[in-house]
């Protein structure tokens, strides 16, 4: 497994995997802004990845791109690569690299509960495992999505004269949002932010079922009493938030689990929905790969590297650049 | 205890008074034993201190990895959260209803409470969990006063605020004779008159252009308006009491006042701090506020007394209805009896016309007076703050022009705003905060500050902003102390922003050391 470096790069064949700055040839495991990079000669990823990347980046965001289907094989000298489901958002996979009879899986991020908007995540037996760890405290114990859910319907019912806008990130998380929403018979129109119409669109396209969507407009402020409105977190704080109606201010993410996060950041109802595993999960995930190597990506490494340690598996933390920031999921 | 504890994570959760109320009222809907308990608890009427956190700490350490639970701990930063968030067992039992399951704690046996409360935490929910720790270590920090509590109640049922006041003190869980009286069952009831806290009477701010045109200056005196905190003094031969303005029994936090006291009345008057009747500024009182109790040793620093101006009630005889003249008798009376009191009369002033007035409320005792009261001759002594009778008038603030440093966004309402400021003052070349105001500015002055800020901001420390150093402010502020905790060496007391400055380039600011000499600092 010494073939892969700390900065997940292959330099026998010179590839990376989801690197931040432009490269010869990536491999990307899912959309995301933190994995997904502008700029790259090569791309190898999901069509829906790629899809994605387009979307946001441009048609030209890389020189060349190889769509790979879940377990479709692709080999770069004695290297073999087979994307497989992560369970995270559309499209996204984990990388398994063959080479010798040693594999290596690396997750990126991903979950293991269910969700209709994407592949749901497949165990994929491994001799290294390189698992991401953004939740990896054990008061991390994600709640049933539903139950979640329902807590913004109720609250719909009961505050007629509010508005609900719901802080989603654009790309995975808001989509999710409107698909528990369907799941759970909330059949009204979802008003979006600017910054997500493009994305739910193509989420509509791969028939993902998240119902009618219409951009916010600027309607006449009451319109939006009694409405739905999912933006990105960072929208909530802006001035772009002003012209709603008295808004409950709503997040959907794994940090909602800590009422004082919550409230530091002025969110008035979490919802814990997450598109990371929870530490049971990341547990259980590390057991059944059998694998004897864990390395731990970003997140909160320390205790997971100390449980591995524990089980006497051999496992140290990554330090990848750029990625530990909160704000992203 | 699910009603309950969703009651505490909504109104954790939730900026707005009018929708604490809201959430209150809801759960308050209905009187049973269920809400006696949660008023207990809302108003910590009633210890519930069955574990210590150190306790707490060895249960969790036996159902999880010490140092699992030490590196979450230090993540999330609350004790009662880690805990009920990190309890492995989630075989979540029958609910339990809030006073059944504080009933069933209360009967655990000392030697027991290890393995039982184990139990109980295992049975409830995350959120169940979180609320039974906060109750049991108390504080529980959900941003809810005693009167909010009593705000929700009085609307809901149709009650004056004044009246729980009243006769809150003398209300004993569970709360019987208030539940009944609020469901209009039974009338209003009977308490012992030395548990009665009388509802004070509060001042209006003058209208200078209005009020001394309409009202003869003849038919009011004036005392100084004293800065310190309003309180009330219940003394008979058997007890003495110290309520605050909002009815909270303080008397433990100044127990020099409940010993010395003698006499048979209820005295309305400030408590400051200061020896022989001088009183020494807020500073010194801020020593000791918000105390629970006082040790020797700060007795000694900081001896309180009190400034009485007016008298409810004397040996027994209500006084509220006779005019304010003839309640100063009574209180001069009631002095002149009691000479070992740590006790002064509020002086009045003698003035003919309001522009005589003026150079009282601006001049006199510089510093340790806010200004003046105004208060009607033949004012009865009402409740609340009635329009017409007592007026307060503030001296003229302290003014400095300062240089907008950083923002921060608001609360609540503001929370897309930038509407918390840091202004500073030059010290050599460069600028050293001196204090921080979210108030005093028009709507239409946020707005401009917001967009300056959004449009010229060159730091970004987490939630904090850095902008040009390019606005002035104008700040008003009660008054300036030195500080050793803050950087440019001063504190102010009750800084807002008085108007924005685009008159005034920047380098005209005063430096600190200018600022300490203008202020009287150095």
């Amino acid at each position: 497994m010494d073939f892969i470096n700390h900065q997940l790069f292959i330099k026998d064949i010179n590839v990376h995997i989801d690197p931040i700055l432009p490269k010869k040839t990536a491999i990307i495991t899912h959309g995301h802004a933190d994995h997904a990079r502008f700029g790259h000669d090569h791309v190898i990823a999901t069509r829906q990845t790629i899809d994605i990347m387009k979307i946001r980046y441009g048609d030209k965001c890389a020189k060349k791109f190889t769509p790979l289907r879940y377990g479709q094989k692709y080999s770069i000298k004695n290297y073999d690569f087979t994307l497989h489901p992560a369970g995270h958002i559309l499209g996204s996979a984990q990388v398994l690299v063959e080479k010798n009879n040693h594999r290596l899986v690396i997750t990126g991020d991903y979950k293991v509960g269910k969700d209709e908007t994407c592949k749901n995540f497949k165990l994929v037996k491994c001799d290294t495992l390189i698992t991401e760890a953004t939740f990896g405290l054990p008061i991390f114990q994600h709640p049933d999505p539903k139950d979640e859910i329902q807590k913004l319907i109720r609250s719909v019912k009961i505050n007629k004269n509010n508005c609900h806008i719901v802080g989603a990130y654009a790309l995975g998380k808001a989509q999710r949002v409107m698909n528990l929403l369907r799941q759970q018979k909330y059949n009204e129109t979802i008003y979006i932010h600017g910054s997500l119409e493009k994305l739910c669109q193509y989420y509509s396209k791969e028939k993902i079922d998240i119902g009618k969507f219409e951009k916010v407009s600027s309607k006449d402020k009451n319109f939006y009493e009694g409405k739905i409105i999912i933006a990105p977190p960072s929208a909530l704080k802006d001035r772009w938030s002003r012209r709603f109606p008295n808004p409950i201010i709503c997040m959907a993410s794994g940090w909602m689990t800590v009422k004082q996060r919550a409230k530091q950041q002025g969110i008035e109802l979490p919802l814990v929905i997450s598109d990371h595993s929870d530490w049971n999960e990341l547990l259980d995930t590390i057991k059944k790969s059998k694998a004897k190597n864990i390395l731990i990506t970003h997140g909160q490494e320390d205790a997971l590297v100390y449980y591995c340690k524990k089980q006497n598996l051999i496992s140290k933390p990554l330090s990848i650049q750029g990625r530990s920031d909160e704000e992203i999921e | 205890m699910k009603k309950f504890s969703s009651l505490l994570h909504n109104l954790i959760l939730t900026p707005s008074r009018n929708t604490k109320i809201k959430l209150l009222q809801d759960y308050f809907n209905k009187l049973d034993i269920n809400r006696a308990y949660a008023l207990a608890i809302l108003s910590d009427q009633l210890s519930f201190q069955f574990i210590k956190a150190s306790k707490l700490k060895e249960l969790v350490y036996e159902q999880v990895d010490q140092h699992l639970f030490d590196y979450s701990y230090d993540y999330v930063g609350d004790l009662a959260e880690t805990i009920s968030l990190i309890w492995p067992t989630k075989k979540e039992g029958k609910s339990q209803n809030l006073s059944t399951l504080i009933e069933n704690i209360k009967k655990i046996k000392k030697s027991e409470i290890n393995t039982e409360f184990s139990k109980i935490l295992s049975e409830l929910s995350n959120n169940e969990r979180w609320t039974l720790i906060k109750i049991c270590t108390g504080g529980l920090r959900i941003g809810v006063s005693e009167r909010l509590v009593k705000t929700a109640l009085a609307d809901l049922y149709n009650k004056s605020v004044n009246e729980i006041e009243e006769i809150w003190h003398g209300l004993e869980f569970p709360y019987e004779n208030l539940f009944q009286w609020l469901k209009n069952e039974i009338s209003k009831p009977k308490i012992d008159f030395k548990k009665l806290f009388h509802p004070m009477m509060l001042a209006n701010p003058i209208d200078e252009e209005k009020d001394f045109k309409r009202l003869d200056a003849n038919e009011f005196q004036a005392e100084y308006k004293w800065d310190g905190i309003r309180v009330q003094l219940m003394v008979s031969s058997k007890s003495v009491s110290l309520y605050s303005r909002t009815g909270d029994n303080i008397s433990s936090a100044f127990p020099e006042i409940i010993e010395a006291t003698k006499g048979d009345a209820v005295i309305d008057g400030e408590l400051l701090v200061g020896t022989n009747f001088k009183p020494s500024g807020f500073n010194d009182l801020q020593q000791r506020l918000n105390r629970k109790k006082a040790s020797k040793d700060l007795q000694n620093k900081f001896p309180v007394f009190i400034r009485a101006y007016d008298i409810l009630f004397y040996k027994g005889k209500d006084l509220r209805k006779f005019s304010l003249l003839e309640r100063r008798k009574y209180l001069e009376k009631f002095q002149k009896e009691n000479k070992t009191n740590q006790i002064d009369l509020s002086s009045i002033i003698n003035f003919s016309t309001w522009k005589e007035l003026t150079k009282y409320k601006n001049n006199f005792h510089d510093d340790l007076n806010e200004g003046v009261m105004i208060k009607l001759k033949n004012s009865e002594y009402l409740p609340g703050r009635k329009k017409g009778y007592w007026y307060k008038w503030k001296k003229n603030p302290k003014l400095v022009d300062a240089i907008l440093m950083y923002a921060q966004r608001g609360h609540g309402k503001r929370s897309s705003y930038y509407s918390d400021f840091t202004f500073g003052v030059w010290k050599e070349n460069e600028l050293v905060p001196i204090g921080k105001a979210y108030s005093g500015y028009t709507d239409k002055e946020l707005l401009v500050l917001d967009k300056f800020i959004r449009n010229n901001t060159i730091n970004k420390f987490g939630p904090v902003r850095e902008v040009k150093k390019e606005i002035i402010l104008e700040v008003a502020f009660d008054d300036v102390f030195p500080s050793t905790r803050h950087k440019s060496g001063v504190a102010m007391r009750f800084p807002r922003i008085h108007r924005i400055r685009w008159d005034k380039p920047v380098n005209e600011v005063l430096t600190i050391s200018e600022f300490k000499k203008e202020f009287k600092l150095s």
